[in-house]
């Protein structure tokens, strides 16, 4: 408090300099750029908004990972991952266009206004070009359309509702995950061969927008082979306990348990109605059975023992044998010391995709990249020869039908890859009824001039 | 002026500089040094400060003078949101008429409420409003998911009717053509500041509405709710009912929250169910208490405090720690960063409890008590006299909310 240095002459000279830095001709208004966020340094930026707390934090930890190895690998360091099977071969390892990369990192939360808050925080503070992240579909949707209307990119992470490239399409966004159509599409072959045409179906379903549409997805193809569908039961997300719900299903007369929840609901979920002997049940002459549309790692090895033989459907896993998940995966394990999730892949894969699009574009103007992105095929990404429709941003790739393995021989390989269907069966018209309809729109590109 | 005294005329003129120059006061440090990662000075943040000070101030109407402890004031705020949000869908990008109606809407969903929860008293009301809160957060998370759009928020789509929305208008939030997204850059040196049109419109209105809850503060009717803080028992056994002034005050800090939520749906066109959270309605009473319950700038204080803690730390991860440690030797350096990095990113939630315990029991006041101590210091330093001591041991005067 005591080295108070005002003095007349200072707070005169102060006076003049600030006086003059005003007058000077510098008063920028935001439209002076030709987009949101031009980079115009030797660096840019990239945003990674994941959910660090709550209920899918260890799925947004994963995602983390991977989105920082995207990066060394786009700037050329480590051993180049996926790119060095990449089709495009647009990316050289020097950063894109010249310019390196760099990223900052938000929390969502798992709250749709936590993350708008954090992506723009990312937007106005840190000037990013593109947003990638998001685990739940509600974030993934209030997050791309916050980037449609500030002009920026926005590259989805894990989001499985068909309303992301649905009903909430968005001409700035893009998705490479499968959602929940494409998953009714796979399993229900797997599951008629398995279970037969003549079951019982009882729907336990989140009760938010991820459940509802995927409870239609899978109602709507297991009716079309002749199963029936008993009852569905909505249940809190964050439930903790299901035992109330589980306890009518076996009095339903229903013959197979179908769980619509993700992360801690379905671990518990599962877990329970295991307990509760429903799996060692015999109604109406056959088996119960229990599927889980939706697969993780990370539920796979929290529901431990209790996901034996449970059917399910996955973007992308680690085991599989094709050379760009050989690549990915051993260069996450080498630096991490674990394999890479599916949510890490979708990351990963997603912020290469940027990349390469602004390097095939040859500028960052989200108009121009997303004009390469739409149409865009390639192989090499773990998925096989994939397509980014143009209609609705979505990616066609195959889908994987997975099954909870009967002797796993490590903590990570508790699923086993049962079927990989081609990415034909799973695709649909761009204005079918689950995805809006006609009336679903991407609208016009933004980028915010 | 303004029906005011004097001391309070110059509060508000400090008040209302320190709103205006905000954005210049929150960015002191240049863009191109490592501490710009403190800066706060960019638009949202901004936003966000000034709704959640009104936010805070208008339950300080109820919490800091009546004493009843809401849990439930998070509902007001998404009702706010919806409101806006709608006219957005149904008239048009203007936001006034949706401001006006979710005030409106806030206050008699306050009304009703209020009428059912004031009732009881202490901790029966706390659980009252939470249970309602709650009540309406499951309702627009799921039952009501036509009318909310559930846990996806509600947004505004192309084929909404919008029926006043001209060939022209701005297709995002406006004041009859301002745009609020739009803000004007100075750039001096290597500082960058952003003057943001919907922070001032925010502004102006956190300052209206500062300049209404003084006047409370001042008024008759202030005077009454300090009464039934202080001993409500007492009031009811001198004849008085009470309860219309409870319940007067609960909706006035009701549409106070309207007024927020409507003002974050203003900034950001999107509602989403998780403002109606009970998490929200803890995080009012936690800024209220932090800064100083039953003041005047406390709650604002709280506010600015946690909100900049959410944005601002949880923002600092490994990479940044590592950038700013990186001129030690290695192993030092990492320890460092090790020691740091459960305070940081997602461990924010860590260093608010710590600040939020430090505060509580150090200064029982809040951050408004920890100023009026500095301020205490140094006025004893310049008239410390043998008058001072009073031995007669006088009631003294309540130090002004200014000091």
């Amino acid at each position: 408090m005591t080295n108070s240095t005002f003095t007349r002459r200072g707070v005169l000279k102060t006076g003049a300099v600030t006086g003059a830095g005003l007058a000077l001709p510098t008063i920028f208004t935001s439209s002076a750029s030709a987009f949101t966020n031009e980079p115009t340094g030797s660096t840019v930026k990239f945003g990674f908004n994941v959910p660090q707390t709550g209920p899918y934090a260890e799925e947004g930890l994963d995602e983390l990972r991977a989105q920082e190895l995207a990066v060394e690998h786009i700037n050329g360091m480590g051993d180049g991952g996926m790119l060095n099977t990449f089709t495009s071969k647009a990316l050289d390892g020097t950063g894109i266009l010249g310019k390196k990369v760099e990223f900052v990192t938000g929390d969502t939360q798992t709250k749709s206004d936590a993350a708008r808050a954090s992506a723009k925080s990312m937007i106005e503070k840190d000037g990013v070009v593109m947003i990638n992240g998001g685990s739940s579909s509600g974030v993934a949707i209030a997050v791309q359309g916050l980037c449609q209307e500030a002009g920026i990119i926005f590259m989805a992470g894990l989001t499985h509702s068909n309303d992301t490239t649905g009903k909430d399409r968005k001409a700035n966004g893009f998705r490479h995950f499968f959602n929940a159509y494409m998953s009714g599409a796979a399993l229900a072959p797997v599951l008629e061969k398995e279970y037969g045409t003549e079951r019982r179906a009882y729907h336990l379903t989140a009760d938010y927008t991820w459940g509802y549409t995927q409870q239609e997805s899978i109602q709507s193809f297991t009716e079309a082979m002749g199963w029936e569908t008993v009852n569905n039961v909505l249940t809190p997300v964050g439930a903790g306990d299901f035992s109330s719900y589980i306890t009518p299903v076996l009095q339903s007369g229903a013959d197979v348990l179908i769980l619509n929840h993700y992360g801690g609901d379905m671990v518990n979920s599962l877990t329970q109605a295991v307990q509760f002997g429903l799996r060692d049940k015999m109604v109406n002459g056959k088996q119960f059975e229990i599927v889980v549309p939706l697969y993780s790692e990370l539920m796979a090895a929290g529901a431990g023992e209790n996901i034996k033989g449970v059917f399910g459907s996955m973007n992308w896993n680690w085991q599989l044998q094709d050379a760009g998940t050989k690549a990915f995966v051993q260069s996450f394990g080498q630096k991490y010391g674990r394999p890479p999730s599916n949510s890490a892949h979708t990351c990963y894969v997603q912020t290469l995709l940027y990349a390469d699009a602004v390097a095939r574009a040859g500028s960052f103007n989200p108009c121009a990249v997303a004009e390469a992105l739409e149409g865009f095929e390639f192989d090499g990404m773990g998925n096989g020869p994939t397509l980014y429709r143009a209609d609705d941003h979505q990616c066609f790739k195959d889908v994987l039908v997975m099954k909870g393995a009967e002797n796993p021989t490590t903590q990570y390989d508790t699923l086993e890859v049962v079927e990989v269907t081609p990415r034909a069966q799973v695709e649909y018209a761009p204005n079918h009824p689950m995805f809006g309809g006609d009336a679903a729109t991407l609208g016009t590109c933004n980028d915010g001039a | 002026m303004l029906g005011l005294s004097a001391k309070d005329t110059r509060f508000l003129l400090i008040v209302v500089f320190l709103t205006l120059a905000t954005p210049f006061l929150l960015q002191p440090f240049p863009e191109t040094s490592s501490l710009a990662q403190f800066n706060a000075g960019y638009p949202d943040l901004m936003q966000k400060f000034a709704i959640f000070g009104i936010f805070a101030i208008g339950f300080n109407i109820l919490f800091g003078l009546t004493g009843y402890l809401s849990f439930g004031h998070a509902a007001f705020l998404g009702v706010g949101s919806y409101t806006v949000v709608w006219m957005y869908k149904l008239l048009g990008y203007n936001v006034l008429p949706g401001l006006v109606l979710a005030i409106i809407i806030s206050a008699l969903f306050a009304l009703v409420i209020g009428f059912i929860s004031l009732r009881r008293s202490g901790i029966y009301f706390s659980i009252l409003t939470l249970a309602f809160a709650q009540m309406s957060y499951n309702l627009a998370y799921s039952v009501l998911t036509p009318i909310t759009n559930g846990e996806t928020g509600l947004q505004v789509y192309l084929n909404d009717p919008q029926i006043l929305m001209g060939e022209n208008s701005p297709t995002s939030p406006h004041l009859f053509g301002i745009v609020m997204r739009d803000s004007t850059q100075i750039q001096m040196g290597d500082w960058l500041f952003t003057m943001n049109n919907g922070y001032y419109f925010c502004a102006v209105i956190a300052i209206i509405a500062f300049y209404i809850s003084l006047r409370i503060f001042r008024s008759p009717f202030g005077m009454m709710l300090r009464a039934i803080k202080t001993n409500q028992t007492r009031m009811n056994y001198t004849g008085l009912n009470s309860r219309p002034y409870t319940l007067a005050a609960f909706v006035i800090s009701g549409m106070y929250a309207g007024l927020a939520g409507g003002l974050l749906a203003a900034m950001d066109p999107l509602a989403g169910a998780e403002r109606m959270q009970w998490t929200a309605s803890g995080e009012v009473v936690l800024m209220t208490i932090l800064g100083g319950a039953g003041t005047l700038m406390g709650p604002v204080l709280g506010a600015g405090f946690i909100k900049y803690c959410e944005n601002i730390f949880s923002k600092i991860n490994d990479g940044v720690l590592h950038g700013w440690f990186a001129f030690m030797p290695d192993g030092i350096e990492d320890l460092i960063v090790a020691m740091i990095h459960p305070f940081v990113g997602k461990g924010w939630h860590l260093t608010l409890g710590i600040l939020f315990m430090l505060v509580v029991i150090f200064l029982p006041g809040g951050l408004v008590e920890g100023g009026q101590r500095v301020a205490r210091l140094f006025r004893r330093n310049k008239k410390a006299g043998p008058g001072d001591k009073d031995p007669e041991h006088h009631p003294k005067q309540a130090p002004h909310v200014a000091e």
